[in-house]
């Protein structure tokens, strides 16, 4: 059989199987991006806060979360949660049987805590460099604090951070990866199983990399998009 | 099971991982950095023939997951058995050790390559032009204008690109090195202490610690004109600059 027809659609080629794979990781990524930037924004919040404790805890949650291994974070929480839960469900009921975390959960978790965790040192630079005077114009116009937010805050914040929440993403993108060794469908594991059977690995691992490729060259273009319509009002030094 | 006796029974593995990880990362990055400075002139060149395929390379190992690399090199080269055994480069590729090596090389060769890149562009024009007013060689200006002061430029986006390999490294346990994160996953198989993770993760933390420690000395050492001046003014101007404020 020749290499075009392995990566065929029908019963005898892999492509369909890669194609599904690629979907839990674009499932995985997009499912991760806001739980990420959800904990981005408390840790931003934190590290910013007048609260030296809660200061305190946005810096340690920022080293350790960026100084750990993606792969280490993901074993702690894939088998730490699973212990808490198992703890958990057997001081409830003492004869009950093993649970097993979701590897697609314990992707999303950790994937989230380590996106978290950077995307808060974007955000808090993107609130750093705001403009204070603008802040103190909407106060003296008499906005509410939402309103400050929405109006003023926001859509500046998002211009600061975008270039570096970009970055983000396509590394996010590429840690999905690292979920395939807790034995998540996603392309990478999919491509393995396609390796086992075919015994041609270089071709199926060479186009597991262009898919990768092809999903980090989008998101740049999508990106340089966003980037130049967030910043449509800006004069150019 | 008790920290102590945890520690211990299973301490010196976890050591004994660190040394690779910190051998496997360390010669990955020394290699790479060699390999980046040809690379990333190259990426600055005008000749299309010359930036064009460096590109390539720099945005393929960018754009693609490590892990999917490595799999690439490791097993990917089974495929090509014969014709390696044939051009005596098969021992290279059957030692997970130097796969790993061999991955991790040409993805920090990209990174750096591109860091260095940024460099260079930072480079002052007029230093550039001084160099040729003095009839420089275009190895000589390399050598003693654009490299330093592009090393000195790209510097800590450097650091930060020796904790993410390091960080990345992790996944060499994957292709069955025991490594501070093979030897972490081996010693969780054995005892089901799930605290195990928890000290891997402080071990970790405290290389990366270590290494952004050095980073901040050596970019003092390189960069003393950056390095922000205290200035002790004498009390009675102190005050009146605080006046004025």
């Amino acid at each position: 059989m020749n290499e075009l027809s392995l990566l065929g659609l029908g019963a005898d080629g892999w492509g369909d199987e890669l194609l599904s794979g690629l979907l839990v990781t674009v499932q995985l990524a997009v499912t991760t991006l806001p739980l990420g930037l959800l904990i981005g924004f408390a840790i931003a919040g934190a590290s910013l806060s007048e609260q030296p404790w809660l200061r305190r805890f946005g810096r340690a949650y920022t080293t350790a979360a960026r100084g750990i291994p993606e792969l280490l974070t993901l074993f702690l929480v894939y088998n730490g949660i699973a212990m808490l839960l198992n703890a958990a469900w057997r001081a409830l009921d003492p004869d009950a049987g093993f649970v097993e975390l979701s590897p697609f959960i314990a992707g999303v978790i950790a994937l989230s805590v380590v996106f978290g965790a950077f995307s808060g040192e974007v955000l808090r630079g993107a609130f750093q460099a705001l403009d204070q005077g603008q802040i103190e114009a909407g106060q003296a116009m008499g906005l509410s604090r939402l309103d400050q937010f929405r109006f003023i805050k926001l859509p500046q914040i998002w211009r600061f951070a975008l270039p570096g929440l970009g970055n983000l993403w396509v590394n996010l993108i590429k840690d999905t990866a690292l979920v395939s060794i807790i034995a998540l469908n996603d392309l990478l594991r999919m491509t393995n199983i396609a390796v086992g059977a075919t015994k041609q690995p270089f071709t199926f691992f060479f186009v597991a990399c262009a898919a990768y490729w092809i999903l980090s060259i989008l998101s740049e273009l999508v990106l340089a998009v966003l980037e130049k319509r967030a910043n449509r009002g800006v004069r150019r030094a | 099971m008790h920290p102590f006796k945890m520690l211990s029974e299973y301490g010196p593995l976890l050591l004994e991982g660190a040394w690779l990880t910190i051998q496997l990362s360390g010669l990955a990055l020394l290699i790479g950095a060699l390999l980046a400075m040809p690379m990333s002139v190259a990426r600055c060149s005008p000749r299309a023939w010359l930036s064009v395929p460096v590109r390539i390379y720099i945005s393929f190992f960018r754009g693609t997951p490590m892990l999917a690399q490595l799999f690439l090199v490791y097993f990917g080269a089974g495929q090509f058995r014969h014709e390696l055994q044939a051009v005596d480069l098969w021992w290279l590729f059957r030692d997970p050790f130097y796969c790993a090596l061999l991955t991790f090389v040409l993805n920090t060769t990209a990174y750096q390559a591109e860091l260095l890149r940024g460099g260079i562009l930072g480079v002052p024009r007029g230093e550039v032009e001084a160099a040729r007013a003095y009839g420089m060689s275009a190895w000589l200006r390399y050598r003693l204008i654009v490299m330093p002061h592009a090393y000195r430029i790209a510097f800590p986006a450097l650091g930060n690109e020796v904790i993410l390999l390091l960080k990345g490294s992790a996944i060499a346990s994957v292709v069955t090195l025991f490594d501070l994160m093979g030897q972490t996953r081996a010693i969780f198989a054995k005892s089901f202490d799930f605290s195990i993770y928890l000290w891997a993760a402080l071990l970790y933390l405290l290389i990366t610690m270590v290494i952004v420690r050095i980073w901040r000395y050596l970019e003092k050492r390189i960069n003393p004109h950056l390095q922000r001046r205290v200035i002790q003014a004498p009390k009675a101007v102190k005050t009146a600059v605080t006046a004025t404020e």
